[in-house]
């Protein structure tokens, strides 16, 4: 009895809350951007202000529909909803639309559908199913392969897809599988990955190479256990793979404009008219963003009232670019506003994830906050210039049916197992 | 340990997010301002600028509309171009280097393609303007001068520099600015206050409607007409007298400081520099170094004022009590002071008292007048301060404070100059005699001598010299209307202006007189000499003239200058009595001097220095 009337209130409701402030505020944003002329009428529904409304309406149907759920349905049908996902990946390739290059779309009347923003919950469900098994154990090398299987099925077909930005959201799994027990090597490989491909491009290949030979080798003299001369030797080639395969990858592998983007953010290229000419014409849409959120100042030029927002600078302001509007609409005050909602609601999800007591829930909910950290960082960071232009769009933020529905799930089911977490043993 | 990983990488993005923002928006702000804003078009609406006036209200400059063919390339479609070139009078060839020019600058922005058409061009091209996509027709104002005098004193407007509009916010590139004369001076009144409208642009450049509905707008300020104290009559006929003569002409109304003519000549036509042919003769104009048009003599030809400063001298030793009028001086040709030959005189010789020494122009009186002065105290040195301070306060030695904006200081040295000069010699009067008789290194502007002698027509004090009489009305900076007292006691300029006034009975300009007016006023021959092939070699003499008149109720005081003119009575002389009677009667009588002035060209007297032969000089 007492757990059917107060089923309601043990929803997370702090979640939920920062849920709608963060799709409101997104919404008001995307008018801003949108809009043109002086008339708005809200449910013109071929404006994007008009048809995101649209998708909030639907959105509050998908999570009434998520909740009313049972719990345990998501743990048990975790493997079918992945395979069913997979699938609508792989249906891309046969009756895929394409939209700017990347083929991630079904068109479905008038409506474009991206299974890929979907794809993300399912892995989560999967990965946690994969992992709450009790004969796993990640630390068990075959294990480790298993779960990098997992996770590399949807990343690959929508790599295939051209979509590279929505690939790059896969490698937040690292986090959960750490947090898994996966051995602390792989942190320290990542680490050292991310710290010789910087320093090859932006010092060169040979250097790197030395500089990192020396280090190994002052490693293994100064270790009073030595360590087999073998492990050294092994350790000293990879790196020097590594260093001269970054530079080979970047240079005849990547696309010219992938390149360029890199090249900006680590500064690699040095004369100044160069630059300046990359900025506007490559980055027109970084160099534009970063002048939309400075213009805005400490609180902003109001509502509806920025003046590159209205111009549409910014080309596709309402989908990726979107916080470019809050910085020059709301100023610093809006953008922080943003930023502390989105660290409250992370924080908000691990400190849940921790709580729970089946281990199900607890992967996926850390695999729910992976996901979002992930867009978040990239989106904001990409929109002010900190980390190289990567295509993916701020979660309950952007513009965008597909988008919204597939960040919305993947919160609502964690919301959902959250709420059972007391009955659970 | 596992567990806070992601915590702790969470709260460091959020804090590099927040420093990040913090430095974009906040720190690196240098405040949004419209201005900065490529977002938003300004669009300027230019208000008329101001007209000007004479001292009796004839129209000397207003305005015309120009009109000049802007081009936006991006926009232009296939146009018969044969057409287009007759109706815009430049050919294929001009037209493709115009249009290559305007597309090299920018394809969507519009460019000049030809300035400022006559307006029967732009009737003809108005009609069939449709025609031709891409261009369009900017209309502008520019100025119309309604008469051909005072070139110096009106000035001319021309685009701001770069330099310019760095410095005043104001200006915009294209933008008209004040260059000289009272252009530049009443600039801020002139001009106005332009309008601008401020107009939302997309990405694209294009225009989406007024920012804001437009609450930014402003409405352009209409620019205030002036009146100049200038009589244009006088000024015209000032011109004329000077043709083919070079020098100047500064004529002040002593009461009131207002100056009512300033001719430099040679001169030119203000309307040489509006319009299309502007920069051609602009450069015509400023090449010309041996005419030197754009130099206003009155303003800033420093030259030895000559015999006219033996005025001030003796009014200096009056002051000083080195002399009374009564003092006499016996002139046997020339001033013994000591020095390796006296200093010559052409007074006529016998006994001078101060009235006859002025009225003969007595160099040995005013030699002597000068030595007592600066013997007065021990120390020459001294002497030389309080001697020098007094022609100060004539306004000698400094800029004016008048209302154009160029100018010179003129020289009225002190005794720090001399023993700068002569650091290991024990200098004395006689060391610089020259400078009682208006020589050696006294430096005065033509406007300063007419300011000085204005000073003398009040008795005492002048008031600065302008040129604005009024503003729409309202009255002038305060400056002009405050008395400047000379450091000399009213009582002695009597029996100066006694001697003034007798060069026209029984002195040098005795031949000078104007039938029905009292005339005070001093002749003036100063030596002057250049350097040719590296020796220095004396010209014709120049001619010099001071004067005001009526000498009871002074209504005009003047001082001319003429270039090599030989002796002051000669051309400076004439120059002033005819200008006087101009003034004072509003026509001339003195017909026959009048014929003479206008006839006599000193061309040949300024070749003679350019022409590489052997020259004789005061012929």
């Amino acid at each position: 009895m007492y757990r059917e009337t107060n089923r309601h209130f043990r929803f997370d409701w702090i979640t939920i809350i920062i849920f709608l402030l963060l799709v409101g505020f997104g919404w008001l944003n995307i008018l801003s951007a949108s809009h043109v002329g002086e008339t708005i009428d809200y449910f013109d529904f071929s404006q994007p202000y008009g048809k995101q409304l649209m998708f909030i309406a639907l959105t509050v149907l998908l999570i009434i529909l998520i909740l009313s759920i049972e719990s345990k349905f998501y743990e048990r049908f975790s493997s079918i909803i992945y395979i069913v996902s997979m699938l609508s990946l792989v249906g891309l390739f046969i009756a895929g639309k394409n939209v700017n290059g990347a083929t991630s779309w079904y068109a479905i009347g008038g409506m474009t559908i991206q299974p890929s923003e979907f794809a993300k919950a399912a892995t989560a469900l999967a990965v946690a199913k994969f992992l709450s098994d009790l004969q796993t154990d990640i630390k068990n090398f075959k294990d480790q392969i298993k779960a990098f299987i997992i996770i590399a099925i949807p990343a690959i077909l929508i790599l295939l897809q051209n979509d590279a930005g929505s690939t790059v959201v896969y490698a937040s799994f690292f986090f959960v599988f750490y947090r898994e027990g996966l051995p602390k090597i792989y942190l320290t490989l990542s680490l050292l990955l991310i710290f010789i491909s910087v320093s090859s491009l932006k010092f060169g290949a040979t250097i790197t190479g030395i500089v990192f030979t020396i280090l190994i080798l002052a490693y293994h003299f100064t270790r009073r256990k030595k360590p087999r001369i073998l492990q050294t030797l092994f350790a000293i080639a990879t790196c020097l793979v590594l260093s001269f395969g970054i530079k080979f990858f970047y240079q005849n592998i990547l696309q010219p404009h992938q390149q360029d983007r890199i090249s900006l953010w680590l500064r690699l290229e040095k004369d100044p008219d160069k630059i300046a000419q990359m900025r506007r014409d490559i980055l027109y849409n970084l160099y534009e963003s970063e002048k939309a959120i400075s213009s805005g100042g400490l609180t902003g030029k109001g509502f509806l009232e920025g003046t590159r927002t209205t111009g549409k600078f910014v080309p596709e302001q309402h989908t990726d670019y979107i916080f470019s509007t809050v910085g020059e609409e709301w100023g610093f005050a809006g953008t922080t506003f943003v930023v502390v909602l989105f660290v409250l609601l992370l924080l908000r999800i691990l400190h849940l994830s921790e709580l729970q007591k089946s281990q199900f829930s607890r992967v996926y909910g850390y695999s729910v906050a992976s996901i979002l950290f992930f867009h978040f960082m990239i989106n904001i960071g990409m929109v002010m210039g900190l980390i190289p232009t990567i295509g993916i769009p701020l979660p309950f933020f952007s513009y965008g049916g597909s988008g919204l529905w597939g960040f919305t799930i993947l919160l609502f089911i964690f919301i959902k197992l959250d709420s059972n977490r007391i009955n659970e043993w | 340990m596992r567990q806070f990983l992601l915590f702790i990488i969470i709260i460091i993005v959020g804090l590099t997010f927040i420093g990040r923002l913090f430095y974009l928006q906040v720190y690196n702000l240098e405040g949004h301002n419209l201005f900065d804003d490529n977002a938003i078009r300004k669009v300027y609406d230019y208000p008329k600028r101001g007209f000007v006036y004479d001292r009796n209200g004839k129209l000397l400059v207003s305005n015309q509309p120009s009109y000049d063919v802007m081009v936006i390339p991006r926009e232009v479609k296939p146009l018969d171009t044969l057409e287009f070139c007759s109706l815009l009078k430049i050919d294929k060839e001009q037209f493709n280097k115009i249009y290559k020019k305007a597309y090299h600058y920018s394809p969507r922005l519009p460019s000049v393609f030809v300035p400022q058409l006559s307006k029967e061009d732009y009737a003809a091209l108005q009609e069939k303007m449709r025609k031709y996509e891409g261009f369009y027709i900017q209309k502008r104002s520019l100025r119309d001068y309604q008469t051909t005098i005072g070139a110096n004193v009106l000035g001319y407007i021309a685009e701001a520099t770069p330099y310019q509009i760095e410095n005043d916010p104001y200006y915009n590139m294209g933008d008209l600015i004040g260059k000289q004369g009272v252009e530049l001076s009443y600039e801020e009144e002139l001009r106005g206050v332009k309008g601008i409208k401020f107009i939302q642009k997309d990405r694209f450049n294009r225009d989406i409607g007024p920012y804001k509905d437009g609450v930014y707008d402003t409405l352009p300020k209409q620019g205030r007409d002036i009146t100049i104290s200038i009589d244009s009559e006088l000024q015209k006929y000032g011109e004329r007298l000077m043709q083919m003569k070079h020098g100047g002409i500064v004529a002040i109304e002593p009461n009131s400081g207002e100056i009512l003519a300033l001719v430099s000549a040679p001169t030119y036509d203000p309307n040489l520099l509006v319009g299309r042919k502007r920069s051609r003769n602009f450069t015509k104009l400023y090449n010309d170094t041996i005419n030197r048009p754009l130099i206003d003599r009155g303003l800033l030809r420093m030259h030895e004022p000559g015999s006219p400063f033996k005025v001030f001298v003796a009014l200096v030793a009056l002051q000083e009590n080195a002399i009374t009028p009564q003092t006499t001086v016996f002139c046997n040709g020339g001033y013994n002071y000591g020095g390796r030959k006296p200093m010559g005189c052409h007074c006529g010789g016998g006994k001078r008292d101060l009235v006859l020494g002025i009225a003969k122009s007595c160099n040995s009186y005013f030699a002597n007048a000068f030595r007592k002065s600066i013997d007065m105290y021990p120390d020459a040195g001294n002497s030389m301060d309080i001697w020098s301070n007094h022609m100060k306060s004539f306004g000698f030695g400094d800029f004016l404070g008048y209302d154009l904006a160029i100018g010179k200081k003129g020289n009225m040295p002190n005794g720090a100059y001399y023993d700068k000069w002569y650091p290991d010699f024990n200098w004395g009067a006689t060391t610089i005699i020259s400078n009682s008789i208006g020589q050696g290194e006294v430096l005065v502007t033509p406007i300063q001598l007419a300011n000085a002698t204005a000073a003398i027509a009040n008795k005492g004090y002048y008031y600065t010299p302008h040129i604005i009489k009024h503003i729409e009305g309202k009255p002038i900076d305060k400056k002009y209307t405050t008395k400047n007292q000379t450091t000399i006691d009213p009582k002695h300029f009597d029996p100066v202006i006694q001697g003034l006034f007798d060069v026209y009975n029984n002195g040098t300009a005795w031949f000078l007189k104007v039938p029905g007016i009292d005339v005070c006023g001093k002749t003036g021959t100063a030596e002057n000499f250049t350097i040719i092939d590296g020796k220095r070699t004396q010209l014709t003499d120049h001619s010099i003239f001071i004067a005001f008149a009526p000498k009871d109720d002074p209504k005009i005081a003047l001082a001319v200058f003429v270039e090599n003119g030989y002796y002051g009575a000669r051309w400076a002389g004439r120059i002033a009595s005819l200008m006087i009677e101009k003034y004072l009667k509003g026509e001339v009588t003195l017909k026959q001097m009048e014929q003479m002035v206008l006839d006599k060209s000193l061309e040949e007297e300024y070749a003679k220095p350019y022409s590489g032969k052997p020259f004789t000089i005061n012929n």
